[in-house]
């Protein structure tokens, strides 16, 4: 039987359609059929062009050097739409488009999530109606990919941001998300039933390869067990991976049903760890940090919770990443040298198995964690048993993720909080590393560096590592990075997330890339096995 | 009756002031913001925008004067924006309550009609044998999980029969009411099983209590028909406590059903309320939380009022 239409079910429902405005991974995921970015990292982790015709380099040009006042080094990068780019309702995408993305993005009251890209963006000149040139007040190793730089179509946007403050309520991809206008990619979103589903049918005025289904439903069923029902029942046809089930259960899923579909497991760049809040005293001595980590069975960990698809990390790079190297100590299971680390902090065996100091304290932590994740809370009780057998004790203190992110992690109050850092290819560990990035009142808690941990040889290698052009220096700079994390452990290093992608028999073309970047930007690959 | 109906509506109104005002402040009392949420899911957001975006969504000014600048657009018929579905929040409460009162109303009115035949039957018969088979079916009902029956009736009926669709609203595609119909029966089916045991206990004990009355024993003295004894006299006054079930019941109608919404990913009130609270938008879990009371109160109201209706000894100054 062939197949013109495609249901995916997905657990999460887009909050809005609009690229530039919020950044959840439903709307990613959606926005790949039907919106075009630019630049992207593709499945073999290399910027490619969507949208545009070549990649800026210094060999061909469209990279320029420029010297900006106070000596710092800037860039000016040429990009050209590629022949035929139209928006679905038959109007050419142009640089007219890119102006008014510009306007938007700088703007303070609009409400774009990443004003970051645009602040780095000095101007833009226009060329003619396809070729235009960005200037940017930095140029770093990754100047080619200006990934979050997603156009809004002028001729659909323009009039709802007449008043800037008022344009997050009048986009049309909040009052009018079926307006084919607004959709530049190789299907256009013909239906629109918040918190339900999004169908797509193909952009008539698609000049790049047709894509294969008439039709394609995305459903938002949250309900884990509900979804599997769904898929078992034929009402959905994929569970998207970028988006889908937990690795947790979709083992079991795969156990059970895993003959009747083609179920591909994923690594990306989703890091889970534990982080050690270093203003605490007892987590301030670096023997503390490496006993916890010598304590841990990660490797049976792995094996028996999730069956060895997701692999113990060593440090916060994924093997697939361009910058990783394994030349770091890894801190394998050795019960005996995490006992005797603490031996040597002063916390010294009782006879009940606890440990206590010279003033009489007791090892005790407190564990944090998004309450409600199953997986997460699994490994939770798994940790505490381990830390208990080298006699630390933990105290578990689960919270909401509201909670948890919205207020424990940012305010860092919290001795152990296990969670995740979801990263893009080759991306600069600033944020969560840098001296300066710890989250304060002054700045308004931003910044992920919520174990304080302040090294200036970090901050120097990070510093070097963000400007460094030539791949092979930039590698020995990634290796120093990770060789110094594993060192101090700032955090503890659990393993890559997964994700499991349940795929139909017949369908094909569905490459995960393991990045940020969803399956979906590649949908004119997806087909039928004949 | 006009005074002392007069006097609930300003009752309704003022618990409603006090309502949004305990509401706001509870949800503006939950640690994190709108915008520190965001934190959490884009690392690309910096200090500036975090400051940037506190401004433009108003979060950075004290509670009490968010507050009343809502109550104040509120007044004028503006509930403002909804941060989670970035849309008018009027424009995203209305079809999820259209949603709701769909799928509620249906399940409420079959499960009330149900219970009502289920619950005489049985009051008629105390102690028979149809007597016991209603008790445990009740018992069963109300005993099921609704998640655990949701599932059973999408394994059933969706994946190992295949009648049924397992989730979403359908009408998406040619014959519309058909196929959003077809789309109904499960979740209505499910809520429907879950309340149908609660009402025909209530009904059952209502109309016991009733047919012990003085009057039930002179009309049948008198002559009249079983069914007249039943349905004219018996059930008119065992309404009384019902009507007030009934009144409860409806606040339900626009507050949604969470997990059945959940199971069969049907966009209904309780995903909603329960997204916006636990998404920290303020606008639009207020103005849904504020419907919710406001229809249990008018409801209530409605109640009181029918109890004069139904009972003559029952009259207000």
């Amino acid at each position: 039987m062939a197949h013109d239409q495609l249901t995916i079910g997905i657990v999460q429902f887009p909050a809005t359609l609009n690229p530039d405005i919020d950044a959840l991974a439903a709307k990613s995921y959606v926005l790949g059929f039907a919106s075009r970015p630019f630049t992207v990292f593709d499945a073999d982790w290399k910027i490619v062009c969507l949208l545009c015709t070549e990649l800026p380099s210094f060999e061909n040009g469209r990279a320029v050097k420029t010297e900006l006042p106070g000596g710092k080094t800037g860039v000016d990068l040429t990009y050209t739409i590629r022949d035929g780019a139209m928006w679905a309702d038959g109007v050419p995408v142009t640089t007219e488009d890119v102006r008014f993305t510009y306007e938007f993005g700088r703007n303070k009251q609009s409400a774009v999530a990443n004003a970051e890209l645009y602040r780095e963006i000095l101007g833009v000149d226009v060329k003619d109606d396809k070729t235009f040139t960005l200037h940017f007040d930095r140029l770093g190793y990754n100047y080619a990919a200006i990934d979050d730089f997603v156009l809004l179509p002028a001729h659909r946007e323009r009039a709802a941001f007449a008043d800037p403050a008022q344009y997050r309520l009048r986009t049309l991809y909040a009052t009018d998300p079926t307006n084919p206008g607004l959709y530049d990619g190789p299907y256009r979103i013909s239906e629109f039933v918040s918190g339900s589903h999004i169908a797509l049918e193909p952009n008539p005025h698609w000049a790049g390869p047709a894509p294969y289904f008439k039709r394609i439903t995305v459903r938002a069923i949250e309900n884990t067990a509900a979804l599997e029902a769904n898929l078992l029942s034929g009402t959905v046809d994929m569970v998207a991976g970028e988006v889908g089930l937990p690795l947790d259960e979709a083992l079991a899923f795969d156990k059970r049903h895993g003959g009747d579909f083609n179920i591909i497991y994923k690594p990306g760049l989703t890091f889970e760890h534990v982080d050690c809040n270093l203003d605490n005293p007892v987590l301030a001595d670096v023997r503390v940090r490496e006993a916890l980590l010598s304590g841990l069975d990660r490797e049976t960990l792995s094996r028996t919770v999730f069956a060895g698809k997701q692999a113990v990390a060593n440090s916060f790079v994924e093997p697939q990443d361009a910058g990783f190297t394994d030349d770091v100590p890894h801190h394998p299971y050795d019960p005996a040298r995490a006992k005797q680390l603490l031996e040597e902090a002063g916390w010294h065996a009782q006879p009940d198995g606890s440990r206590r100091n010279a003033d009489g304290k007791a090892l005790s932590l407190e564990l944090a964690t998004t309450a409600g994740n199953r997986s997460r809370e699994l490994v939770e009780q798994v940790l505490q048993s381990q830390w208990k057998a080298i006699g630390v004790d933990i105290r578990i203190h689960n919270e909401p993720a509201r909670v948890l992110f919205g207020e424990t992690l940012p305010h860092r109050h919290f001795d152990l909080a296990m969670y995740a850092w979801i990263s893009a290819p080759e991306n600069s560990p600033r944020s969560i590393f840098r001296s300066n990035e710890v989250p304060n009142e002054a700045n308004g808690y931003a910044g992920e560096n919520l174990s304080d941990y302040r090294n200036p040889e970090m901050d120097r290698i990070i510093d070097a590592l963000e400007i460094e052009l030539d791949p092979d220096k930039r590698k020995i700079l990634w290796a120093a990075a990770q060789r110094l994390y594993a060192t101090d452990l700032p955090s503890l290093p659990l393993y890559f997330r997964s994700d499991a992608f349940i795929l139909p028999k017949w369908l094909t073309g569905v490459r995960p890339t393991g990045n940020q970047y969803p399956t979906t930007l590649w949908v004119t690959d997806w087909g039928e096995k004949k | 009756m006009i005074r002392f109906t007069a006097i609930r509506l300003v009752e309704i109104a003022a618990m409603l002031v006090l309502m949004s005002f305990v509401i706001y402040a509870l949800i503006g009392l939950m640690p994190g913001d709108p915008i520190d949420l965001m934190l959490g899911a884009d690392p690309h957001l910096t200090s500036a925008d975090v400051a940037r975006l506190k401004q433009l969504y108003g979060v950075d000014r004290p509670l009490i004067e968010r507050y009343l600048a809502w109550a104040h657009a509120a007044l004028s018929g503006d509930l403002g924006y909804s941060r989670l579905f970035s849309a008018p929040v009027a424009a995203t409460l209305l079809p999820r309550l259209g949603n709701s009162l769909v799928l509620l109303g249906l399940s409420f009115v079959i499960a009330f009609a149900a219970s009502l035949g289920l619950g005489i039957a049985a009051a008629r018969r105390p102690r028979s044998r149809f007597d016991a088979a209603v008790n445990f079916t009740c018992f069963a009902g109300v005993s099921l999980p609704t998640f655990w029956l949701a599932l059973i009736l999408i394994l059933v009926f969706a994946e190992g029969l295949g009648w049924l669709p397992a989730s979403g609203m359908g009408g998406s595609e040619g014959g519309v009411f058909a196929d959003r119909l077809r789309h109904l029966i499960l979740p209505v089916a499910t809520l429907t099983i879950a309340s149908i045991g609660g009402y025909t206990r209530y009904v059952r004990a209502a109309m016991r209590d009733a047919l012990g009355q003085d009057h039930i024993r002179t009309a049948r003295s008198k002559g009249a028909s079983e069914a007249r004894v039943v349905w004219r006299h018996a059930l008119r006054g065992a309404m009384v406590p019902i009507a007030t079930i009934l009144a409860l019941s409806f606040g339900t109608l626009v507050s949604g059903a969470l997990v059945t919404e959940e199971m069969f990913a049907y966009p209904g009130m309780g995903k909603l309320i329960f997204d916006a609270v636990m998404g920290n938008d303020y606008n639009l879990a207020l103005a849904a939380l504020l419907l919710a009371t406001a229809v249990t109160m008018l409801a209530n109201l409605a109640a009181d009022l029918a109890y004069a209706w139904l009972d003559p000894r029952v009259s207000y100054r």
